[in-house]
Protein backbone atom coordinates (compact mmCIF):
# COMPACT_ATOMS: atom_id res chain seq x y z
CA UNK A 1 0.00 0.00 0.00
CA UNK A 2 2.96 1.94 0.94
CA UNK A 3 4.02 2.24 -2.96
CA UNK A 4 0.64 2.23 -4.31
CA UNK A 5 0.04 5.55 -2.05
CA UNK A 6 3.48 6.97 -3.36
CA UNK A 7 2.76 6.27 -6.84
CA UNK A 8 -0.73 7.54 -7.04
CA UNK A 9 0.03 10.89 -5.75
CA UNK A 10 3.60 11.28 -7.46
CA UNK A 11 1.81 10.28 -10.90
CA UNK A 12 -1.14 12.97 -10.11
CA UNK A 13 1.58 15.32 -10.00
CA UNK A 14 3.65 14.35 -12.92
CA UNK A 15 0.62 14.39 -15.04
CA UNK A 16 -0.99 17.07 -13.86
CA UNK A 17 2.50 18.48 -14.88
CA UNK A 18 2.31 17.78 -18.72
CA UNK A 19 -1.20 18.39 -19.11
CA UNK A 20 -1.19 21.97 -17.33
CA UNK A 21 -3.73 20.70 -14.87
CA UNK A 22 -1.44 20.83 -11.56
CA UNK A 23 -4.10 23.39 -10.33
CA UNK A 24 -6.68 21.18 -10.61
CA UNK A 25 -4.51 18.73 -8.75
CA UNK A 26 -4.45 21.42 -5.99
CA UNK A 27 -7.73 21.29 -5.78
CA UNK A 28 -8.60 18.25 -5.83
CA UNK A 29 -6.74 17.52 -2.83
CA UNK A 30 -9.40 19.79 -0.87
CA UNK A 31 -12.32 18.21 -2.72
CA UNK A 32 -11.30 14.69 -2.42
CA UNK A 33 -10.93 15.36 1.33
CA UNK A 34 -14.08 16.75 2.18
CA UNK A 35 -15.69 14.13 0.08
CA UNK A 36 -14.05 11.15 2.03
CA UNK A 37 -15.49 13.19 5.79
CA UNK A 38 -18.76 13.36 3.41
CA UNK A 39 -18.97 9.66 3.17
CA UNK A 40 -17.91 8.00 6.61
CA UNK A 41 -20.62 10.84 8.26
CA UNK A 42 -23.14 9.53 5.77
CA UNK A 43 -22.19 6.22 6.70
CA UNK A 44 -22.96 6.62 11.04
CA UNK A 45 -26.51 6.17 10.70
CA UNK A 46 -27.00 3.70 8.01
CA UNK A 47 -23.98 1.88 10.30
CA UNK A 48 -25.54 2.12 13.14
CA UNK A 49 -28.61 0.46 12.24
CA UNK A 50 -27.66 -2.31 10.50
CA UNK A 51 -25.15 -3.05 13.40
CA UNK A 52 -27.81 -3.16 16.00
CA UNK A 53 -30.13 -5.23 13.36
CA UNK A 54 -27.23 -7.81 13.12
CA UNK A 55 -26.73 -7.75 16.57
CA UNK A 56 -30.60 -9.29 16.87
CA UNK A 57 -29.87 -11.58 14.51
CA UNK A 58 -26.50 -12.63 15.94
CA UNK A 59 -28.45 -13.04 19.24
CA UNK A 60 -31.58 -14.74 18.30
CA UNK A 61 -29.33 -17.72 16.33
CA UNK A 62 -30.36 -16.57 12.60
CA UNK A 63 -26.33 -15.99 11.76
CA UNK A 64 -25.50 -19.16 13.33
CA UNK A 65 -28.30 -21.04 11.36
CA UNK A 66 -27.20 -18.97 7.73
CA UNK A 67 -23.88 -20.33 8.64
CA UNK A 68 -24.76 -23.67 8.99
CA UNK A 69 -26.59 -23.94 5.62
CA UNK A 70 -23.26 -22.51 3.60
CA UNK A 71 -20.88 -24.90 5.89
CA UNK A 72 -19.62 -26.94 2.58
CA UNK A 73 -18.44 -23.56 1.12
CA UNK A 74 -17.22 -21.86 3.72
CA UNK A 75 -14.87 -24.37 5.18
CA UNK A 76 -13.18 -24.21 1.78
CA UNK A 77 -13.33 -20.65 1.67
CA UNK A 78 -12.01 -19.91 5.12
CA UNK A 79 -10.29 -23.31 6.43
CA UNK A 80 -8.57 -20.90 8.82
CA UNK A 81 -11.93 -19.50 10.74
CA UNK A 82 -13.38 -21.39 13.28
CA UNK A 83 -16.50 -23.07 12.27
CA UNK A 84 -18.66 -21.74 14.83
CA UNK A 85 -17.26 -18.26 14.41
CA UNK A 86 -20.01 -15.52 14.05
CA UNK A 87 -17.59 -14.10 11.13
CA UNK A 88 -19.40 -17.08 9.07
CA UNK A 89 -22.13 -15.92 9.46
CA UNK A 90 -21.62 -12.18 8.98
CA UNK A 91 -20.06 -13.05 5.67
CA UNK A 92 -22.95 -15.27 4.33
CA UNK A 93 -25.18 -12.07 5.12
CA UNK A 94 -22.71 -9.41 3.92
CA UNK A 95 -22.91 -11.72 0.52
CA UNK A 96 -26.48 -11.47 0.42
CA UNK A 97 -27.27 -8.41 0.56
CA UNK A 98 -24.65 -7.55 -2.20
CA UNK A 99 -26.43 -10.04 -4.18
CA UNK A 100 -29.27 -8.45 -3.77
CA UNK A 101 -27.86 -5.12 -4.69
CA UNK A 102 -28.86 -4.01 -0.82
CA UNK A 103 -25.25 -1.69 -1.24
CA UNK A 104 -26.55 0.37 2.52
CA UNK A 105 -26.49 -2.58 4.28
CA UNK A 106 -24.10 -4.60 2.64
CA UNK A 107 -21.68 -2.63 3.92
CA UNK A 108 -22.18 -2.45 7.51
CA UNK A 109 -22.31 -5.97 7.25
CA UNK A 110 -19.49 -6.64 5.89
CA UNK A 111 -17.45 -4.36 8.65
CA UNK A 112 -18.77 -6.65 11.41
CA UNK A 113 -17.78 -9.48 9.02
CA UNK A 114 -14.25 -7.61 9.18
CA UNK A 115 -13.82 -6.92 12.84
CA UNK A 116 -14.86 -10.69 13.31
CA UNK A 117 -12.07 -11.84 11.37
CA UNK A 118 -9.62 -9.75 12.58
CA UNK A 119 -10.27 -11.58 15.91
CA UNK A 120 -9.35 -14.51 14.70
CA UNK A 121 -6.33 -12.72 12.85
CA UNK A 122 -2.24 -12.53 13.94
CA UNK A 123 -0.97 -9.67 12.94
CA UNK A 124 -3.20 -7.41 13.67
CA UNK A 125 -2.23 -4.73 11.35
CA UNK A 126 -1.74 -6.77 8.25
CA UNK A 127 -4.70 -8.49 6.18
CA UNK A 128 -5.23 -12.58 6.97
CA UNK A 129 -5.88 -15.08 4.39
CA UNK A 130 -9.75 -14.78 5.06
CA UNK A 131 -9.80 -11.07 5.06
CA UNK A 132 -8.18 -11.37 1.38
CA UNK A 133 -10.95 -14.30 0.68
CA UNK A 134 -13.66 -12.22 1.87
CA UNK A 135 -12.25 -9.15 0.06
CA UNK A 136 -11.86 -10.52 -3.15
CA UNK A 137 -15.56 -11.74 -2.83
CA UNK A 138 -16.90 -8.24 -2.51
CA UNK A 139 -13.97 -6.36 -5.04
CA UNK A 140 -16.05 -8.91 -7.76
CA UNK A 141 -19.07 -7.02 -7.63
CA UNK A 142 -21.29 -9.96 -7.35
CA UNK A 143 -24.93 -8.74 -7.69
CA UNK A 144 -28.54 -10.49 -9.28
CA UNK A 145 -29.61 -7.36 -10.97
CA UNK A 146 -27.92 -4.15 -11.62
CA UNK A 147 -30.81 -1.86 -10.47
CA UNK A 148 -28.92 1.34 -11.03
CA UNK A 149 -27.71 0.71 -14.43
CA UNK A 150 -30.94 -0.67 -15.27
CA UNK A 151 -32.99 2.80 -14.04
CA UNK A 152 -30.47 4.69 -16.22
CA UNK A 153 -31.10 2.75 -19.36
CA UNK A 154 -34.98 2.52 -18.94
CA UNK A 155 -34.41 6.84 -18.08
CA UNK A 156 -33.05 7.33 -21.89
CA UNK A 157 -35.76 4.75 -23.28
CA UNK A 158 -33.48 1.47 -23.81
CA UNK A 159 -35.69 -1.07 -25.61
CA UNK A 160 -35.29 -4.09 -23.38
CA UNK A 161 -33.25 -3.10 -20.20
CA UNK A 162 -33.77 -6.16 -18.76
CA UNK A 163 -31.55 -8.02 -21.95
CA UNK A 164 -28.11 -6.64 -19.69
CA UNK A 165 -29.21 -8.56 -17.02
CA UNK A 166 -27.59 -11.93 -18.31
CA UNK A 167 -24.63 -10.71 -19.91
CA UNK A 168 -23.76 -8.41 -16.28
CA UNK A 169 -24.44 -12.08 -14.43
CA UNK A 170 -22.16 -13.90 -16.31
CA UNK A 171 -19.47 -11.65 -16.13
CA UNK A 172 -19.82 -10.46 -12.68
CA UNK A 173 -19.90 -14.63 -11.65
CA UNK A 174 -17.43 -15.73 -13.31
CA UNK A 175 -14.93 -12.37 -12.43
CA UNK A 176 -16.34 -13.72 -8.86
CA UNK A 177 -15.11 -17.35 -8.88
CA UNK A 178 -12.04 -16.30 -10.26
CA UNK A 179 -11.05 -13.52 -7.94
CA UNK A 180 -11.53 -16.10 -4.85
CA UNK A 181 -9.00 -18.25 -6.60
CA UNK A 182 -6.85 -15.94 -7.49
CA UNK A 183 -6.78 -15.09 -3.50
CA UNK A 184 -6.58 -18.44 -2.60
CA UNK A 185 -3.66 -19.09 -4.93
CA UNK A 186 -1.41 -16.20 -4.04
CA UNK A 187 -2.15 -17.40 -0.49
CA UNK A 188 0.22 -20.23 -0.72
CA UNK A 189 3.16 -18.37 -1.96
CA UNK A 190 2.53 -14.85 -0.95
CA UNK A 191 5.13 -13.79 2.06
CA UNK A 192 3.08 -15.30 5.00
CA UNK A 193 1.94 -13.54 7.68
CA UNK A 194 4.17 -13.10 10.84
CA UNK A 195 3.20 -16.04 12.66
CA UNK A 196 5.03 -15.67 16.36
CA UNK A 197 2.29 -14.15 17.71
CA UNK A 198 0.32 -17.45 16.89
CA UNK A 199 2.96 -19.88 18.81
CA UNK B 1 -42.35 -10.53 -16.79
CA UNK B 2 -38.36 -10.62 -15.95
CA UNK B 3 -38.74 -6.91 -15.19
CA UNK B 4 -41.96 -7.10 -12.69
CA UNK B 5 -40.22 -10.20 -11.11
CA UNK B 6 -37.01 -8.01 -11.08
CA UNK B 7 -38.89 -5.08 -9.30
CA UNK B 8 -40.50 -7.16 -7.11
CA UNK B 9 -36.93 -8.98 -5.36
CA UNK B 10 -35.77 -5.27 -5.13
CA UNK B 11 -38.03 -4.03 -3.91
CA UNK B 12 -39.17 -6.44 -0.63
CA UNK B 13 -35.62 -8.09 -0.27
CA UNK B 14 -35.10 -5.65 2.82
CA UNK B 15 -38.31 -5.72 4.62
CA UNK B 16 -38.38 -9.16 4.49
CA UNK B 17 -34.57 -9.60 5.84
CA UNK B 18 -35.78 -7.10 8.42
CA UNK B 19 -39.03 -9.41 8.98
CA UNK B 20 -36.86 -12.42 9.51
CA UNK B 21 -34.46 -11.30 11.70
CA UNK B 22 -36.91 -9.20 14.23
CA UNK B 23 -39.48 -11.75 14.13
CA UNK B 24 -36.83 -14.69 14.99
CA UNK B 25 -35.36 -12.18 17.58
CA UNK B 26 -38.96 -12.29 19.13
CA UNK B 27 -39.62 -15.87 19.02
CA UNK B 28 -36.49 -16.47 21.00
CA UNK B 29 -37.35 -13.55 23.68
CA UNK B 30 -34.19 -11.54 22.36
CA UNK B 31 -34.89 -8.39 23.96
CA UNK B 32 -34.97 -6.83 20.85
CA UNK B 33 -34.81 -2.69 21.66
CA UNK B 34 -31.86 -3.20 23.89
CA UNK B 35 -29.55 -5.56 21.64
CA UNK B 36 -30.15 -3.13 18.83
CA UNK B 37 -29.04 -0.02 20.20
CA UNK B 38 -25.89 -2.08 21.68
CA UNK B 39 -24.98 -2.87 18.62
CA UNK B 40 -25.49 0.54 16.91
CA UNK B 41 -23.34 2.12 19.09
CA UNK B 42 -20.45 0.59 17.36
CA UNK B 43 -21.68 2.42 14.32
CA UNK B 44 -20.65 5.86 14.93
CA UNK B 45 -16.89 4.89 16.50
CA UNK B 46 -16.66 2.63 12.66
CA UNK B 47 -17.65 5.02 10.68
CA UNK B 48 -14.92 7.80 12.28
CA UNK B 49 -12.36 5.08 12.45
CA UNK B 50 -12.15 4.54 8.76
CA UNK B 51 -12.09 8.63 7.86
CA UNK B 52 -8.01 8.21 7.75
CA UNK B 53 -8.26 5.51 5.03
CA UNK B 54 -10.66 7.14 3.25
CA UNK B 55 -9.05 10.32 3.10
CA UNK B 56 -5.76 8.61 2.10
CA UNK B 57 -7.52 6.54 -1.15
CA UNK B 58 -10.15 9.39 -2.32
CA UNK B 59 -7.44 12.13 -1.99
CA UNK B 60 -5.33 10.29 -4.01
CA UNK B 61 -7.98 9.34 -6.37
CA UNK B 62 -9.29 12.54 -7.03
CA UNK B 63 -5.87 13.87 -7.97
CA UNK B 64 -5.62 11.02 -10.40
CA UNK B 65 -8.74 11.88 -12.11
CA UNK B 66 -7.64 15.87 -11.89
CA UNK B 67 -4.28 15.03 -13.47
CA UNK B 68 -5.85 14.12 -16.89
CA UNK B 69 -3.47 11.20 -17.29
CA UNK B 70 -7.09 8.90 -17.43
CA UNK B 71 -7.92 10.58 -20.87
CA UNK B 72 -4.25 9.97 -21.82
CA UNK B 73 -4.25 6.20 -21.26
CA UNK B 74 -7.62 6.53 -23.13
CA UNK B 75 -5.86 7.60 -26.26
CA UNK B 76 -3.54 5.84 -25.89
CA UNK B 77 -5.64 2.82 -25.20
CA UNK B 78 -8.24 3.38 -28.11
CA UNK B 79 -6.83 2.14 -31.02
CA UNK B 80 -6.05 -0.99 -29.64
CA UNK B 81 -9.25 -1.64 -28.08
CA UNK B 82 -10.73 -0.39 -31.69
CA UNK B 83 -9.43 -4.25 -33.08
CA UNK B 84 -11.67 -5.61 -30.27
CA UNK B 85 -14.66 -3.87 -31.30
CA UNK B 86 -14.52 -1.49 -28.14
CA UNK B 87 -16.23 2.30 -28.58
CA UNK B 88 -13.49 5.00 -27.89
CA UNK B 89 -16.21 6.45 -25.35
CA UNK B 90 -16.46 2.96 -22.96
CA UNK B 91 -12.52 3.31 -22.41
CA UNK B 92 -12.96 6.13 -19.81
CA UNK B 93 -15.38 3.73 -17.74
CA UNK B 94 -12.89 0.96 -18.02
CA UNK B 95 -9.94 2.97 -16.52
CA UNK B 96 -12.52 4.61 -13.62
CA UNK B 97 -14.68 1.89 -12.51
CA UNK B 98 -11.75 0.29 -9.94
CA UNK B 99 -11.29 3.98 -8.15
CA UNK B 100 -14.57 5.88 -8.64
CA UNK B 101 -18.22 4.08 -8.54
CA UNK B 102 -19.62 7.25 -9.34
CA UNK B 103 -17.74 8.54 -11.67
CA UNK B 104 -17.68 5.54 -13.43
CA UNK B 105 -21.83 5.64 -13.32
CA UNK B 106 -21.70 9.53 -14.59
CA UNK B 107 -19.73 8.43 -17.39
CA UNK B 108 -22.06 5.42 -18.05
CA UNK B 109 -25.29 7.98 -18.22
CA UNK B 110 -23.71 10.39 -20.13
CA UNK B 111 -22.72 7.64 -23.03
CA UNK B 112 -26.54 6.40 -22.03
CA UNK B 113 -27.75 10.42 -23.11
CA UNK B 114 -25.49 11.31 -25.86
CA UNK B 115 -25.20 8.46 -27.76
CA UNK B 116 -28.79 6.86 -27.30
CA UNK B 117 -30.14 3.54 -26.40
CA UNK B 118 -29.89 1.90 -29.65
CA UNK B 119 -25.76 2.84 -29.31
CA UNK B 120 -23.52 -0.24 -28.57
CA UNK B 121 -21.84 2.10 -26.45
CA UNK B 122 -24.71 2.28 -24.22
CA UNK B 123 -25.15 -1.81 -23.62
CA UNK B 124 -21.55 -2.47 -23.28
CA UNK B 125 -20.90 0.45 -21.19
CA UNK B 126 -24.21 -0.44 -19.13
CA UNK B 127 -22.70 -4.33 -18.54
CA UNK B 128 -19.36 -2.98 -17.54
CA UNK B 129 -20.65 -0.44 -15.06
CA UNK B 130 -23.39 -3.39 -13.87
CA UNK B 131 -20.28 -5.80 -13.50
CA UNK B 132 -18.06 -3.58 -11.65
CA UNK B 133 -17.53 -2.81 -7.70
CA UNK B 134 -14.88 0.08 -6.79
CA UNK B 135 -12.00 -2.32 -5.58
CA UNK B 136 -10.07 1.05 -4.29
CA UNK B 137 -13.17 2.10 -2.25
CA UNK B 138 -14.16 -1.59 -1.13
CA UNK B 139 -10.08 -2.10 0.37
CA UNK B 140 -10.03 1.55 2.12
CA UNK B 141 -13.34 0.90 3.94
CA UNK B 142 -13.44 -2.60 5.07
CA UNK B 143 -9.18 -2.58 5.81
CA UNK B 144 -10.00 0.93 7.48
CA UNK B 145 -12.32 -0.32 9.80
CA UNK B 146 -10.43 -2.68 11.40
CA UNK B 147 -7.15 -0.71 11.31
CA UNK B 148 -5.18 -2.57 8.55
CA UNK B 149 -2.77 -0.97 6.55
CA UNK B 150 -0.61 -4.10 4.94
CA UNK B 151 -2.94 -5.51 2.50
CA UNK B 152 -0.60 -8.13 0.82
CA UNK B 153 -2.21 -9.70 -2.44
CA UNK B 154 -5.90 -7.95 -1.58
CA UNK B 155 -4.89 -5.28 -4.57
CA UNK B 156 -3.74 -7.58 -7.05
CA UNK B 157 -6.44 -10.03 -6.93
CA UNK B 158 -9.09 -6.79 -6.63
CA UNK B 159 -7.35 -5.03 -9.66
CA UNK B 160 -6.56 -8.95 -11.83
CA UNK B 161 -10.30 -9.79 -11.14
CA UNK B 162 -11.57 -6.28 -12.49
CA UNK B 163 -9.23 -6.68 -15.71
CA UNK B 164 -10.39 -9.88 -16.01
CA UNK B 165 -13.81 -8.45 -15.95
CA UNK B 166 -13.35 -5.60 -18.53
CA UNK B 167 -12.28 -8.14 -20.75
CA UNK B 168 -15.04 -10.63 -20.24
CA UNK B 169 -17.37 -7.69 -20.51
CA UNK B 170 -16.42 -6.39 -24.23
CA UNK B 171 -16.01 -10.73 -25.17
CA UNK B 172 -19.58 -11.38 -24.06
CA UNK B 173 -21.14 -7.47 -25.42
CA UNK B 174 -19.36 -9.03 -29.07
CA UNK B 175 -20.89 -12.00 -28.86
CA UNK B 176 -24.34 -11.02 -27.38
CA UNK B 177 -25.17 -7.95 -28.79
CA UNK B 178 -22.63 -6.44 -32.03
Amino acid sequence: MNYIFYLLIVVSIIAGAINGKLNDVVNAILSGAELSVKVAFSLIGIMAFWLGMMKIAEKCGLIAIIAKIIKPITKFLFNEIPEDSPAIGDIAMSFSANAFGLTNAATPIGIKAMEELQRQNVDKSSASNAMCVFLAMNTAGFQLIPATVIAVLIGVGYKNPTAIIAPTLLVTSVTFVFAILLAKLFQRFWVPQNRKEAE
Amino acid sequence: MLHSIMNFISLWALPLILLLILTMGLVKKVPLYEVFTDGAKEGFSVSINIIPYLVAIIVAISMLRASGIIEMAGEFLAPVLAHFNTPADVIPIMLVRSLSGSAALGIFSDIAHNLGPDNYATTLAAVMVGSSETTFYVLAVYFGAVGISKLRYALIVGLIADLVGIILAITVCNFMFA
